[in-house]
């Protein structure tokens, strides 16, 4: 988390090693954020899928409830770490921190806000968004090998169905930010973020939803699918494929699987915030909290999404993404494009 | 249109899982609450007595022939003038039931002549020691009206 115009009264951040110190404390504490943060994700769904089927959701640890991702937290670092026989031990063990180190490593580039005339971010890399693309993409490594080493033919199953899955939605997520890229001529987060329009009186920043909706619905779709949620959560599948890649994972794995998916769905979350919803512009409110508002609203949208939809048959999810979602993102390249040319 | 049928009947849904969030929750959050139990709810067993304090149970052992699982034991004895514990003949010197094998069919409830052994509506029996769940005569039977502290002496 640099600022961007770094305000440096003792010169710490001139000095090389006091530099590497900022960082490495900046680094350590969005990590640390983002765990507490994925807890509460959590717990959020759980209440809010108990609110949708009438029932109050954990309440019992703590006031509200709000200390029962601690107590399980806990209950999870304690449990056996169980391995089948016959499985890769090593592939095994290294699948679930190839999870969440990938989903983490995306948090790099993410600008996390703004506070006064500072926005902060680890890094401000000019091809931010791609990483993030890039880096989340990984996470189907983890999945795939997780199933493969489990030595299972349910999780292997669920690996395959991850790779399969994420080829066929990666195509159109990155299809769908496009003409994003193309209207806002940049590829960095903060310049899709700060893009300001001036329209007659009207001069300021925008949410990008009002001039690539379609991408947003695309992109909305394919976010649910890449983070394997529910309704299209089949490496899961726990009716069909009792947990698919997790069916073999217990204890403290299990759970850094776990963190990886959530971690995974609070970073789609506060990618569609920044992308098409202007991210931390909202009136009257700072930015910091508006980003947190939108953020919130979005993880609520992947619950409420879970909480209604039946998980799609195989064949529909492949119909959908390479049937209707990938012309339909090819078709609003071109369109946009076309717009473009013509508008300006 | 089929595209705009299909998803009209997604908005449907998610308008009906957003309403349902907003209607009282259907949980009975049982340390706090309790569900209401039927009027002929079987649950733990109490052993009665007649309003002038005596004992009803007779000792005549057809609770235990009754029970499907075996776990009543009865040993009857006999009623003397200077000690009566029931109107009959005999009494119930010692009456156990092992809580850990009863299913609580009410079958000795059924079989009791004099209506002595009921069930209640008692369901919490959890305990520590598998020897807490042998329910002694002392455990089962409800209190009598002698037994106030000016006689609780001598009864037993």
């Amino acid at each position: 988390m640099i600022p961007l115009t770094t305000p440096d009264p003792f010169g710490i951040y001139a000095n090389p090693v006091g530099h590497w110190f900022v960082v490495v404390v900046a680094m350590l504490l969005l990590a640390f954020v983002l765990v507490t943060a994925t807890a509460y994700v959590v717990f959020f769904e759980r209440v809010a899928l108990g609110f949708m089927q009438r029932r109050p959701g954990p309440n019992r640890v703590g006031p509200r409830g709000l200390l029962q991702l601690a107590a399980d937290g806990v209950k999870g670092l304690f449990k056996e770490g169980f391995a089948p026989v016959g499985v890769d031990r090593v592939l095994f063990v290294i699948a679930p921190g190839i999870a969440v180190a990938s989903v983490l490593l995306g948090w790099a580039v993410i600008p996390v806000g703004i506070w006064g005339d500072v926005t902060y971010w680890i890094s401000d890399l000019n091809v931010g968004i791609l990483l993030v693309l890039a880096v989340s993409s990984m996470n189907v490594y983890a999945i795939m090998l997780g199933g493969w080493a489990s030595n299972n033919k349910y999780s292997l199953l669920g690996g395959l169905r991850a790779a399969a899955q994420l080829i066929s939605y990666e195509m159109a997520m990155g299809l769908s930010l496009v003409p994003v890229f193309m209207i806002v001529g940049s590829l960095r987060l903060q310049d899709i973020v700060t893009y300001t329009v001036h329209w007659g009186p009207y001069s300021g920043p925008i949410p990008l939803l009002l001039l690539a909706p379609v991408s947003f619905l695309i992109y909305l779709v394919a976010a649910v699918a890449e983070t394997n949620r529910a309704p299209f959560d089949l490496p899961e599948a726990e009716q069909e494929l009792i947990g698919g890649f997790l069916t073999e994972y217990s204890g403290f794995r299990f759970f850094m699987f776990y963190l990886a998916e959530y971690l995974g769905v609070l970073t789609q979350s506060t990618l569609v915030a920044l992308l098409f919803f202007a991210g931390w512009y909202l009136p009257l409110i700072p930015g910091v909290i508006a980003l947190g508002l939108k953020v919130v609203f979005f993880l609520f949208v992947f619950i409420w999404l879970r909480a209604t939809f039946p998980r799609l048959r195989y064949d529909m999810l492949m119909r959908l993404g390479w049937k209707v979602l990938l012309p339909l993102g090819l078709a609003n390249v071109v369109i946009t494009a076309v717009l473009l040319v013509l508008l300006t | 249109m089929s595209v705009f049928t299909d998803v009209s009947a997604l908005l449907v849904g998610l308008k009906t899982t957003l309403s349902e969030a907003f209607k009282p929750h259907v949980t009975v959050e049982y340390p706090e609450q309790k569900s209401v139990r039927s009027q002929r709810y079987r649950g733990r067993h109490y052993l009665r007595r007649y309003d002038n304090g005596l004992e009803r149970c007779i000792g005549c052992e057809l609770c235990a022939a009754a029970c499907p699982v075996g776990c009543i034991l009865v040993i009857a004895a006999e009623n003397t003038a200077e000690h009566r514990v029931s109107p009959g003949e005999r009494y119930a010197k010692v009456y156990e039931i092992n809580m850990l094998r009863c299913i609580f069919c009410g079958y000795c409830e059924e079989a009791c002549p004099v209506q002595a052994i009921v069930l209640g509506p008692e369901y919490e029996l959890s305990d520590v020691s598998r020897e807490q769940f042998i329910y002694t005569k002392e455990k089962l039977l409800e209190p009598g009206p002698q037994q106030t502290p000016l006689h609780a002496g001598r009864r037993r």
